[in-house]
């Protein structure tokens, strides 16, 4: 048990994968503009990276792995994370058209963001258990949600302030992006 | 578009268009990667590799791909030429494949390439889009190239390997971990609006 919740707070802090690990950077910039855009892009990832875990785990252990095939893992989980976007979109819009307003634009995106094809990597890279692999596509969302967020808060004041013409918009995003994995960096301490 | 001459649409991805500067697209190897020169340009000429290769094959089916499922089409396209990539730097050149690691797969869903394939290789013939592909990856290859240099010298004293300074020299260790590629990326991009204003 005590394994899994240090992996899962890694996964969140000491290892963000934003800040840290730099995955997923495009839709942290482009959704960070406005709190409501950054709050349904987190949710997205969320949801679509931990069923993107599940499904492209076992269907590397499953299919790929006992037919000797591991080298076109890249093209099958690529394959794999767009048929499941499309697929969640569809099932969203038909079941749960809330969630589906909420998550909006957000959804077909996530087919092309880096952080969704990194983790379900990851989790093959560190050859993860099946319960292992579970905490990991929960907590590495999560812990993109939390930059995301957290880093939203702060671009809204930045509109709000003078800031240089050359640095303006994403050069001074950036920058303060570096400031906030600063912090992140704080807690390499922690495990 | 097509009054735009052959020697521009090489160009304008060196400079008036430069990625990952002009268009913020492919901002996670740039900023991964770019911890030492070598690794910078190796993911460079990877990139610029998969590029020249999936818009040859998107513009030449340009014609044949229903436009309802040419994203997926691209993908398939891009992901093939990624394995080829992975599997030929793993033959060759394998201490940089493990330095580059993860993001070898990534050039997937690198948004540079889809993006080119979208905006440039569906719509144009065979010849530019080799020129477009070749100029944006040679124009990535010179950023990620300048942006290792700059944080390897600063941050570990060396470039491509070499020490520059005297044992005296206190690496600045700040720029090779992940919140200096952010600070100087943005610096980087602060400077180019600077100059390249129109």
């Amino acid at each position: 048990m005590e394994d899994y919740i240090l992996l899962a707070v890694g996964a969140i802090l000491v290892n963000n994968i934003l800040l840290i690990q730099y995955l997923g950077n495009c839709p942290f910039l482009g959704t960070s503009k406005s709190m409501d855009t950054a709050v349904g892009m987190a949710m997205a990832v969320v949801f679509v990276l931990a069923l993107a875990g599940i499904v492209t785990w076992i269907i590397y252990y499953v299919f790929l792995v006992p037919f000797g095939l591991e080298y076109i893992r890249t093209l099958a989980f690529i394959l794999v994370i767009a048929a499941l976007v499309q697929f969640v979109e569809l099932f969203l819009k038909k079941s749960i058209p809330a969630l589906y307003a909420g998550l909006g634009i957000f959804l077909p995106l996530i087919t092309t963001n880096c952080a969704v094809f990194g983790v379900c990597i990851i989790n093959i890279d560190e050859e993860y258990k099946f319960l292992e692999m579970l905490v990991s596509s929960i907590a590495y969302p999560m812990g993109f949600g939390l930059a995301l967020i957290l880093f939203a808060g702060l671009r809204e004041r930045i509109i709000i302030g003078r800031v240089p013409t050359p640095m303006q918009d994403v050069a001074i995003a950036l920058v303060t992006a570096g400031f906030m994995s600063l912090s992140f960096l704080g807690f390499k301490g922690m495990i | 578009m097509s009054e735009t001459s052959l020697v521009q649409e090489f160009t304008k991805g060196l400079w008036k268009e430069i990625p990952p500067f002009r268009l913020v697209l492919g901002l996670c190897p740039t900023l991964a990667v770019t911890k030492a020169f070598d690794t910078g340009f190796g993911m460079g000429l990877a990139l610029t590799f998969v590029l020249v290769c999936s818009n040859i094959l998107v513009s030449l089916g340009r014609k044949i791909i229903p436009s309802k499922v040419r994203v997926p089409c691209f993908i398939i396209i891009i992901a093939t030429f990624v394995v080829i990539v992975e599997l030929v730097m793993q033959a060759y050149t394998y201490s940089l494949f493990l330095r580059l690691g993860i993001f070898i797969p990534l050039i997937v869903v690198n948004c540079i390439v889809l993006g080119r394939a979208e905006a440039f290789a569906s719509k144009q013939g065979i010849g530019r889009s080799i020129l477009d592909g070749f100029g944006m990856g040679l124009g990535f290859t010179i950023s990620l190239s300048v942006l290792g240099s700059i944080r390897e010298i600063f941050g570990a004293g060396k470039w491509a390997g070499m020490e520059l300074f005297g044992a005296s020299f206190q690496p600045f260790t700040f720029m090779v971990e992940a919140p200096g590629a952010f600070v100087c990326l943005g610096l980087m991009l602060g400077i180019m609006n600077l100059f390249g204003k129109e």
